[in-house]
């Protein structure tokens, strides 16, 4: 195919819930992801964003396959992960990570930092020797911003930034294509976001990794992304270079979702135009037909509602999934 | 009133103003482990600490004592042939028992049966247990469920019953008791360590670690059972004194060790028939397999309290 090195076309991942029946359980599917297509280069950084529940992080884990897709492709060099038995789906996440959102529940509170970060060598290069292995650790623990002394710590005695950073170090340490960041700097506060996002970007440059980072928070995604994809129940809303997103929203949702964001004057603040969304996110068990977003959108038709709109392409590098977008 | 522990709050700010070359060195210490942790809370809990120690002694005494006593256990002093009070001058120094043997040789080689009994057939259980436990609930689904089927129908095999049939088919083989013992116990193990795991397996951790290239054997021995293994310690110390006594009533129905060997039920049991003759070879026994319950059990409740993770 091209040469996109992850590509992902219409990729679905559905939970059955039981919703009803006394012996044989009556099961309707709840599409936590539904036909979502990108594609990402090697060091690229594409941003998802959305709110809560409109499955950014089952998308992510999906990509690595730590969630089974329903349907779909998720093609990583040419191969693709969803036909992968085990043994070879073990052998692909070399080049895979993940660095989670919550710090300490992702470290197991009865290893030391050293061990946590090794735990990959352990597995790809069972052939290292302890003093090697060590070494390694020593200079990724140092490469993220922790002491290499720190070696023989445990999680709990870690602050939440240095844990992210364990997370991170753990993540980086077989020096992997493509990490997926599932909201990593939510849990911590601003000053320790703005490092480890910094972090992550140096990171990115000096290994040349691609990123896929999901975060709700639309000014760190700006700070660290080259692209931006706008989720809603499962769908791509809107798909765009990150400066023709933030300068020209084609899609009401996005153009909501900015409005949102807070400017630091206080004078513009009270001025700006807000575009406020009613209601709450439909139940993704009982998605609206059409276009999932049109119950909450003031320019939705009839035509929203018995017509699924496409992604097309809005401008350059701009994708919209959205029947009005040009009114 | 207040003052106090404003001043204790404030003494204690001073200490711990980081004092640069004090933080250097403390930081090249080692890092505390959960365990560290768990092992300094039961150090500091005298009751669970006083039991280890009574356990260690006696086990101690049980093991080595016998090479001190002038008798051995099997032996008959045929100068006596009837129960007598303690003599030091035969050597007896708790007297014999109705046949003439020496009361504290054999009450020492029940000891060693009974210890070997309760930590052998524990550890017979605590394999199992936590082999079955871990994978059913970290594997969940089909494997789950015919695991756990298995062992509902287990549960409803009567103990007794079962053991009796395992020493009628198999012989009154002394090692076979462990086994059998052991394979009872290991059903509420497994229990267990099947809902610890359980709640474990959705942790983000476990999934770091699948994503970091681990295989189900290598997530479950690394990540799950050191995880449950605090719970698992707990259940252990509270499973030897139950199976120690299992083994005794197994004995005093006349299913557990054979004679000339003896275990600290077999005695009870041979005690309680010349209890109004001889009470000693009632009362020496029993004294000492209800400390020994006693002190698992205090032992047992202060590693829960050591290891609980509300305490943290």
């Amino acid at each position: 195919m091209s040469d996109a090195f992850l590509q992902v076309r219409d990729l679905k991942v559905h939970f059955p819930i039981r919703t009803g029946g006394i012996l044989i359980g009556e099961y309707t599917p709840l599409k936590a992801v539904d036909g979502v297509s990108f594609d990402l280069n090697p060091g690229e950084t594409l941003g998802v964003v959305g709110e809560s529940g409109c499955g950014k992080s089952t998308l992510g884990r999906a990509v690595l396959q730590l969630i089974g897709a329903t349907d779909g492709v998720v093609s990583w060099l040419g191969t693709d992960l969803t036909s992968l038995n085990k043994k070879e789906l073990i052998a692909a996440r070399e080049n895979l990570q993940i660095v989670f959102q919550d710090p300490l529940a992702s470290l197991d509170p009865r290893m030391t930092a050293g061990d946590i970060i090794a735990e990959p060598l352990r597995n790809y290069r069972p052939t290292l020797s302890k003093a090697e292995r060590r070494k390694m650790v020593e200079d990724m623990m140092e490469r993220v911003g922790l002491l290499p002394r720190m070696i023989n710590r445990y999680p709990h005695e870690f602050s939440g930034g240095q844990c992210q950073r364990i997370g991170i170090a753990r993540a980086m340490i077989l020096r992997p294509k493509l990490v997926i960041c599932d909201e990593p700097v939510s849990a911590l506060d601003v000053s320790i976001q703005a490092q480890v996002v910094n972090l992550l970007m140096d990171l990115q440059r000096d290994f040349g990794l691609a990123l896929l980072f999901i975060s709700h928070d639309l000014a760190i995604v700006r700070h660290i992304s080259h692209r931006v994809l706008v989720l809603y129940l499962g769908k791509v809303m809107e798909l765009a270079d990150k400066a023709a997103l933030y300068a020209t929203p084609r899609h009401p949702y996005t153009q909501a979702l900015l409005s949102a964001v807070p400017i630091p004057d206080p004078t513009k603040e009270r001025n700006k135009d807000r575009i406020l969304l009613t209601g709450d996110l439909p139940s993704p068990l009982n998605p609206p037909t059409g276009c999932v977003f049109r119950t909450r959108c003031g320019k939705a038709t009839e035509l929203c509602a018995s017509q699924t709109p496409e992604l097309e392409r809005a401008g350059d590098g701009q994708d919209v999934a959205c029947h009005h977008w040009k009114d | 009133m207040s003052d106090a522990p404003m001043n204790e709050r404030r003494s204690g700010a001073n200490l711990s103003v980081p004092n640069a070359d004090a933080l250097d060195k403390a930081a090249d210490v080692e890092g505390r482990s959960l365990w560290q942790d768990a092992f300094r809370r039961l150090q500091a809990n005298r009751a669970a600490m006083i039991s280890a120690i009574v356990l260690i002694v006696l086990a101690f005494i049980c093991f080595v004592g016998p090479a001190f006593v002038p008798w051995s256990y099997e032996e008959i002093d045929w100068d006596i042939l009837e129960a007598t009070p303690p003599n030091f001058e035969t050597g007896h120094y708790l007297g014999t028992d109705s046949l003439g043997r020496d009361l504290l040789a054999r009450i020492l080689q029940g000891g060693q049966v009974s210890f070997l009994v309760g930590i052998l057939a524990t550890s017979v259980a605590l394999v199992i247990g936590v082999a079955v436990g871990a994978t059913a609930g970290f594997m969940g689904g089909r494997v789950d469920q015919f695991l756990m089927r298995f062992v509902d129908v287990m549960y409803a095999v009567p103990l007794m019953f079962f053991i009796i049939i395992l020493m009628v088919v198999f012989g009154r083989n002394f090692y076979l008791m462990f086994l059998a013992i052991g394979f009872v116990e290991w059903l509420t193990m497994s229990r267990i360590v099947r809902g610890q795991t359980l709640t474990l397996k959705n942790k983000e951790f476990i999934e770091a670690a699948r994503a970091s290239g681990g295989s189900t054997a290598s997530i479950i021995l690394r990540h799950i059972v050191p995880n449950v293994l605090g719970v698992v310690i707990v259940y252990v110390t509270l499973t030897i004194p139950q199976v120690i006594l299992l083994e005794s009533f197994l004995s005093f129905l006349g299913l557990g060790v054979q004679p000339p060997m003896t275990s600290w039920g077999a005695l009870i049991a041979e005690g309680a028939q010349e209890m109004e003759i001889t009470p000693r070879t009632l009362i020496l026994p029993a004294v000492c397999l209800s400390t020994t319950l006693f002190c698992f059990n205090f032992l047992g409740d202060g590693l829960r309290d050591a290891l609980d993770p509300k305490d943290r």
